[in-house]
């Protein structure tokens, strides 16, 4: 229903959000723009080598495909389950008085059935960092 | 047309009067947010260098300006004159990108924080916030989470390990503690039914939800800590394992865009703070109820979010000065296995009181059941808790300067009674072979004497 969408703001009400992202984006870009504009430029080989303390640069982690500790990516994988279950939480706590005692032991329900495989994955030790 | 007519009936919401905004009355908004985060950025780095000196009984900046508080203004435009170094290893397209992917939705996010309620601005009846969104939380959240895609862009482009270290450890750190932050604002959107920021405000005006729903709060600051990068949670730039992290291959402008991104993003923080737990722009009690809420109205409002902000600002500022940085896996421990687990259950015992205080067919004898079940499933979850490993030490035991010494309680053999008696024999045949003179004297001093003959004695008496 159109009426609904204007009453709740619609996409118009977004359009001041997207005025402040483009001047912040404005800002940044012309920032990174004006940079190697006003600065100066002396040049010299040692200066632009990958800085690592003063030490000859090891081989590159990142451009031949170097590889990265595998923690990181199950914390990323961990982060999704939960952030799965946060964003379900949340239109329930919008909601919790309509739904009332049933959504409650639903939303229970659910928590339960994410806490499970949390206290699996705590017991198996996948939240120990090393 | 009947819409309209409602409309005309009813006081307009805080939404309906801000679409009805002019553009140029938005803009002046625009403009004046962004130079408020700007202004914060410059103040509140010359706030925590001065505060912080002061913690360390040192002066701190006092050179340019009055009271050295130009010392930020100046070092930003001397970064602009600097010289960029770009590594020859950098990805030049994403080395570019990475700073303003940082900077911009770091400002975005201030669009939804509600400064002061209605005013009249240049004779237009406005809000003093830029946009009142039914998703207003969901737009900070979103925000903070986009501001990693820099971070770890600007570590992964500069073709350099210690960058790419900071940046992992970066996201790793922020995603980990936005579900923490994330879940701490459930019972905050349970509580006022809304997840518009102006809502939650008003929402407020019986009772902070700081003090409501404190678990909350605290899980809320702890975390916005870890979200923003800052001591003790600055693992990402720690300098003494990773030089500067994300940024050690940043210099010139693109580096302040980092500094300012980080800066801007503890002043949002801190504002969303404000407006979720204390009460947002709303005057704290004592000065509230001065003549029937005459400070909660017109401009006033705008001075007591910041003051509240500022009380953020300074906390982040105090953290700094005192503790020590984490370790990673401490930090990551009390991210997943305190902060979650906390949150989990703070979050089904408010929901379920919620639930049975709403609903109107229950009796008191069913809420003494439901609250012995919720007394009960703590008590099991809380038994899950793995008992804490005592580490065993069998190893040789050190001392201070971790040299190995020998057991220290070393004993020396005793001989058997039959092995003692014929070693006194060889003794006796030796002196007697050696003369006869000293046989008697010597005799007494071979038990005395002779630490091995000595203990012989002692076993056979």
């Amino acid at each position: 229903m159109p009426d609904d969408i204007a009453a709740s703001g619609g996409l118009d009400a977004y359009l001041p959000l997207v005025m402040l992202l483009a001047l912040s984006f404005g800002f940044a870009v012309f920032s990174v723009a004006i940079a190697p504009l006003v600065g100066p430029k002396r040049f010299n080989k040692a200066k632009s080598e990958p800085y690592e303390c003063g030490i000859e640069p090891s081989p590159q982690p990142v451009a031949g495909g170097g590889r990265i500790p595998v923690k990181f990516y199950l914390t990323g994988m961990l982060f999704i389950l939960f952030d799965i279950e946060m964003v379900f939480l949340y239109p329930y706590a919008v909601a919790a008085d309509a739904v009332g005692m049933f959504g409650f032991i639903a939303v229970t329900i659910f928590i339960v059935a994410i806490t499970i495989p949390y206290v699996y994955e705590w017991a198996r030790g996948g939240l120990e960092w090393d | 047309m009947t819409s309209f007519l409602a409309q005309a009936q009813e006081p307009m919401t805080r939404a309906e009067v801000l679409a009805d905004d002019p553009v140029w009355l938005i803009l002046i908004k625009v403009v004046a947010l962004f130079g408020f985060g700007v202004l914060m950025t410059l103040f509140m780095i010359n706030w925590e260098r001065k505060v912080v000196a002061r913690m360390q009984h040192r002066t701190g900046p006092n050179r340019v300006g009055p009271n050295g508080w130009l010392q930020s203004l100046a070092d930003g435009i001397k970064l602009a004159f600097a010289e960029e170094i770009i590594p020859t290893s950098a990805d030049r397209k994403v080395y570019w990108l990475a700073p303003v992917i940082s900077a911009t939705p770091a400002f975005v996010a201030f669009s939804v924080l509600p400064f002061g309620p209605q005013v009249s601005m240049f004779g237009e009846q406005t809000y003093l916030q830029l946009v009142d969104l039914p998703v207003g939380v969901l737009v900070v959240l979103a925000a903070s989470a986009v501001g990693v895609y820099g971070i770890i862009l600007g570590g992964w482009a500069s073709g350099s390990p210690y960058p790419l270290l900071g940046s992992l450890r970066s996201a790793a750190q922020v995603i980990s503690y936005e579900i923490a932050l994330g879940l701490s604002l459930f019972a905050v959107v349970l509580y006022a039914g809304s997840l518009s920021t102006g809502d939650i405000v008003d929402a407020q005006q019986g009772g902070w939800f700081a003090l409501l729903l404190l678990p909350s709060f605290i899980i809320f600051v702890i975390s916005m800590v870890g979200e923003t990068n800052r001591a003790p949670f600055d693992l990402p730039e720690a300098e003494s394992e990773l030089v500067g992290g994300f940024h050690t291959e940043y210099s010139s402008l693109k580096f302040a865009l980092f500094f300012l991104a980080e800066y801007v993003n503890m002043v949002v923080l801190s504002g969303f703070a404000v407006t979720l737990f204390l009460g947002g722009y709303m005057a704290p009690w004592p000065i509230s109820a001065i003549g029937d809420g005459y400070f909660n109205t017109g401009w006033w409002p705008v001075l007591w979010f910041v003051a509240k902000m500022l009380i953020f600002l300074f906390l982040y500022i105090w953290l700094r000065g005192t503790l020590p940085r984490f370790r990673y896996d401490q930090f990551m421990r009390l991210g997943w296995k305190v902060l979650i687990p906390a949150n989990l259950v703070w979050i089904v015992m408010i929901a379920g009181v919620r639930a049975i205080n709403t609903s109107t067919d229950v009796t008191t004898g069913q809420k003494v059941i439901f609250g012995a079940v919720a007394i009960l499933l703590i008590v099991l979850l809380s038994l899950l808790i793995p008992e804490k490993r005592v580490e065993e030490d069998s190893g040789v035991p050190t001392t201070g300067g971790g040299y190995p010494l020998p057991p220290l309680d070393l004993e020396v053999p005793k001989l058997t009674p039959r092995q003692a008696a014929l070693e006194r024999e060889q003794r006796r045949r030796k002196r007697a072979e050696v003369g006869a003179g000293a046989s008697t004297a010597g005799g007494s001093s071979a038990t005395t004497t002779d630490g091995t003959g000595k203990e012989a004695d002692d076993g056979n008496v």
